[in-house]
């Protein structure tokens, strides 16, 4: 009997609102100060260290681009040496792939899921306070070896044999390879967490039709993650193998192929892109309805059309490797699947503008970015149709028309998404809205800014100039069109620059935000802003899929969860019943010190086999220490 | 904005290639590469219309609504709801026609390019870091011959090129006669070219294949048969000998230093293979796989340092004297 009123008196049904949230201030906080900091397991204090991490890579990434745009400016340019300049279009590609795209997208789902799915945290925590450390692991590794002249200087994608043992001397290839392991492990991590907050953490009564797009959309884009990212975790591996112990994968003196790197690499480096496109679908679906007032048309369609991308994915690799020379039959089949995916996406922009005439627009900056989106993805696509034609992609292969091709479908396609979404959701983040008039102006000169930039380098691909050049000849007439691009891609990083400004002093003096500024109807914007470390004060309880836009204006809760320790509420896959309560891992220094052992081993490895044997040693210790019962009320549970 | 971009840019850039551009997909000069640019054309036509529908549908659905304040979010109506299903799927009933048609256009272009016959006309261009190996194979072993970084075709005539990679992975394209076709260590690739006009037209590698992928070019020749049945029978012929002196010296020079060891000079004891074949190079148009054009001055800098002027090509600074540098370089712009 006693136990039973222990019990009552730490429901939250018993206590007083004040109390109440008191009491589950006290249970998920996160202790101030530095050990606080380290410890954590908090999803919006590792979403928000995730998200500035990854666009301080982006503007890494930006003023590697613009030294190359420098170099560029002019025929034979002696700026920057061929060595160098390698090095630099290696890193701008692989930090904005594996750096600055893929853990932003991961970043915002792992920030955003948990509030908009109406949970208390994400699953597996301590996962993700490891996959943030070894994230940044991977980061560091990268851009120390590139200052100290080790960058990786392959391509991102490091095509053997000039990455492989003979032809890439030093360790500069390695690091590339480990720097791919650490990423991607951080990446598998996220993905996991986020399939299991999605399935089995939904608030009661939010059954699969009632997900928000964003978190469908993440929810897609982790399976690509988990079905993927083997595959390239498994070539980076065998070239480490060929590099450091002498295998022969990619040998054909010895019976190693050399294509089946590029099909082990563009089997993950295709369903990439959608990796990094899937999660923008989600921003401008929920941007989209906010923003027209009305929710957004063809939900079932949108999921049906992130679900088809998805599959689609892995089913066009091969339209990266058309002038290799595979049979005409497979290179047919795969022109076809590649240009079936533009169904899928066509549906998207369909169902937006559609949602768009409907509604009511309210321009505000979100919106903005939408627009720009829809502009230039529309524009992305239809290169991404000319290149899935074989014949068509025999005369621009890597070119510049692929440079301007992707580039569109990563900034029109995704950036611009996002940016919206950072204007979208700071509010909520940080609890101040940044400036319109601010916003406004980033959007124009990075709108224009970037169509000035990408825009003429479809011509000069059609006109003959080759990717990942370091110069070019002054008797090829590619110079005016070459200084017109450097001196536009000045605008699009005052854009930049712009957005970051505004970022950094609206996080310190804008506007306070209030819960939901922008009367959105999901239900990250049914809590405080910031959110506070419990996120929701009672469980919500959704009967639609805008929860917020209801007719009464009442939000449903659910109670009955205990104060006294972690606990979030268990519901079912398909109807989001509720099933159980189940106590979610409270702070802990263990994911931190098993990154700095898996670091440690990550990168010995890079310099001798045995740091897989002694390495795993430690691992072994902290992933013990990791799961090791700490007596709390959480192991109890 | 990307609209007037494209307006203003795209004629300008096709008055650029009918006039001096000689690698470019927008110039052809080859029944492939015109093929090609008439697919290029209908694509991009099409879809420049759909982009431009699109983006009216857009801008009209922005503009019918302007001017609201954020207004309470609108309740759906099944009608309204129904009438917009219908236009979305005519929308993507559009979409997967025009996607049906490229694909369809994709595969005839395809099929009508490998059109290749018994009796074309053999090449084996390897691809090295930094150059490209060109050998004429016939049937008979006698007539075969190799030069370097300078491909002379016969108008007209198909022409069978065999792509092998050496080293690393390098890629054969050039724009205005044909697609591009990559030469992969152990694998044997193909690639049929035909130029329809005489010219010379520039091709470079396209797939990055380490520091100097930037200066890997090549030319490609397209003379009438004759005259190219000319130039083959001299490209036959072993280097001319010669009794003047300050040429005589330089060919000491050029055997006696390291030079040999790399390269090739048929009727010499420079039989070295790591470098291009130098039988013929003063009757080149360019040095360095297009870097420079073929002048004794040029051959001067390029013995002289090779590593300013292409950093990280495989070709070792070789010590001369001012004496020996003139000499040599004599020697090999007299090599016609």
């Amino acid at each position: 009997m006693t136990d039973d009123a222990v019990h009552s008196e730490t429901l939250d049904t018993e206590l007083a609102r004040d109390h109440l949230q008191h009491a589950l201030a006290q249970t998920w906080k996160t202790e101030p100060g530095f050990w606080g900091a380290l410890t954590t397991v908090d999803h919006k204090i590792i979403g928000r260290r995730y998200i500035f991490t990854a666009f301080l890579f982006l503007a890494l990434g930006g003023v590697l681009a613009m030294l190359m745009r420098l170099q560029l400016a002019q025929p034979e340019g002696r700026m920057i040496g061929p060595d160098r300049f390698n090095q630099i279009f290696t890193m701008h590609g692989a930090n904005m792939m594996f750096l600055f795209a893929v853990p932003v997208m991961e970043a915002m789902g792992v920030y955003l899921v948990p509030l908009m799915v109406g949970t208390r945290n994400i699953a597996f925590p301590r996962l993700n306070a490891f996959s943030y450390w070894i994230y940044l692991a991977g980061g560091l590794l990268l851009w120390i070896a590139f200052a100290l002249d080790m960058g990786p200087d392959v391509g991102w994608f490091a095509y053997v044999p000039l990455s492989g043992p003979q032809y890439g001397t030093g360790k500069r290839a390695d690091i590339w390879a480990q720097m791919i392991t650490f990423t991607e492990l951080s990446a598998l991590a996220v993905a996991v967490e986020i399939v299991v907050t999605v399935f089995k953490q939904r608030a009661p009564g939010m059954s699969l039709d009632r997900i928000p797009l964003f978190v469908w959309s993440m929810l897609v884009t982790s399976f690509l993650v988990i079905v993927a990212m083997p595959a390239i975790m498994v070539a980076s591996t065998s070239l480490i193998l060929d590099r450091l112990v002498g295998t022969h994968f990619f040998n054909p003196a010895e019976g190693g192929d050399v294509l089946l790197w590029q099909h082990l690499f563009w089997f993950f480096g295709h369903p990439e892109v959608y990796i990094i496109f899937l999660p923008a679908v989600g921003m401008v679906s929920t941007l989209v309805a906010t923003f027209a007032r009305r929710p957004v048309f063809g939900y079932l369609a949108l999921v049906m059309a992130v679900v088809a991308t998805g599959i689609l994915a892995f089913g066009l690799w091969v339209h990266h490797m058309f002038v290799t020379g595979l049979p005409r039959l497979g290179e047919s089949f795969f022109t076809a699947s590649s240009m079936a995916i533009a169904l899928p996406a066509g549906i998207q922009i369909f169902c937006w503008i559609a949602t768009l005439w409907d509604g009511r627009p309210v321009y505000e900056t979100p919106l903005l970015f939408v627009i720009g989106f829809i502009v230039t993805f529309v524009m992305g696509g239809m290169t991404g149709v000319m290149v899935a034609s074989v014949p068509f992609d025999t005369q621009v292969h890597d070119t510049y028309f692929v440079v301007a091709h992707f580039h569109y479908v990563l900034i029109g396609g995704a950036v611009f998404p996002l940016l919206g979404a950072v204007y979208y959701w700071f509010p909520k983040i940080v609890g101040r809205m940044m400036s319109e008039r601010l916003g406004r102006l980033a959007f124009w000169l990075i709108f224009v800014g970037f169509h000035l930039t990408f825009f003429p380098m479809h011509i000069l691909g059609l006109e003959g100039m080759p990717r990942r050049i370091y110069t070019y000849q002054p008797d090829l007439p590619w110079h005016g069109l070459n200084l017109f691009v450097s001196i536009s891609a000045g605008i699009l990083a005052l854009g930049f620059l712009v957005f970051f400004i505004d970022a950094i002093t609206s996080a310190r003096s804008g506007p306070p935000a209030g819960d939901n500024p922008w009367d959105s109807p999901t239900l990250e914007w049914a809590t405080a802003s910031p959110p506070p470390a419990y996120n929701f004060t009672h469980i919500p309880v959704v009967d639609s899929a805008n929860p917020l836009w209801g007719q009464s204006g009442v939000l449903n809760v659910a109670s009955g969860l205990r104060t006294n320790r972690r606990e979030i509420v268990v519901t079912t896959i398909s109807t989001g019943q509720p099933q159980a309560r189940e106590s979610s891992p409270r702070n802990s220094i263990w994911p931190l010190l098993a990154a700095i052992a898996t670091s440690i081993m990550l990168i010995w490895s890079i310099f001798s086999p045995w740091a897989v044997v002694w390495g795993s040693i430690p691992v072994a210790i902290t992933l013990i220490g990791w799961f090791w019962p700490a007596g709390t009320p959480e192991d109890d549970a | 904005m990307p609209r007037l971009v494209r307006i203003t840019l795209l004629p300008a850039c096709l008055l650029i290639g009918g006039c001096n551009n000689w690698q470019s997909a927008l110039d052809t000069h080859g029944a492939s590469a015109a093929s090609l640019k008439q697919l290029i054309i209908f694509i991009v036509a099409v879809c420049s219309v759909v982009w431009t529908l699109v983006m009216i549908a857009m801008i009209h659905a922005l503009w019918r609504r302007r001017g609201e304040r954020r207004p309470q979010p609108i309740e759906l109506a099944p009608a309204r709801e129904r009438r917009l299903s219908y236009v979305v799927t005519a929308s993507v009933g559009a979409t997967t026609i025009i996607i049906a048609m490229f694909t369809l256009a994709s595969f005839f272009t395809t099929h009508a390019l490998n059109a290749a016959g018994p009796d074309d006309l053999t090449i084996r261009v390897r691809g090295l870091q930094w150059w490209w190996s060109v050998e004429y194979v016939g049937p008979d072993p006698s007539r075969r011959f190799e030069t370097a970084n300078e491909i002379h075709i016969p108008v007209g005539r198909n022409v069978h090129l065999l792509l092998e990679g050496d080293d690393v992975i390098h890629s054969f394209w050039a724009p205005s006669l044909a697609g591009k076709q990559d030469l992969i260590p152990g694998r044997l690739n193909e690639l049929t070219i035909r130029a329809d006009h005489a010219g010379t037209y520039r091709g470079q590698c396209a797939e990055f294949c380490g520091l100097q992928h930037a200066h890997m070019a090549f030319l490609v020749i397209a003379e009438e048969p004759a005259d190219f049945e000319r130039w083959a029978e001299a490209q036959r012929a072993s280097a001319i000998e010669t009794s003047d002196e300050a040429i005589t010296t330089g060919r000491d020079v050029f055997m006696r230093k390291a030079c040999a060891g790399c390269h090739t000079i048929r009727g010499t004891k420079a039989t070295g293979t790591p470098g291009p074949d130098l039988t013929h190079v003063g009757g080149r148009r360019t040095i360095a796989a297009g870097l420079f054009e073929t002048t004794r001055g040029s051959l001067a800098a390029w013995v002289a340092d090779p590593q300013t002027l292409k950093p990280g090509n495989n070709m070792p600074l070789v010590p001369l004297t001012p004496d020996e540098l003139r000499a040599v370089s004599a020697y090999l712009a007299s090599l016609k």
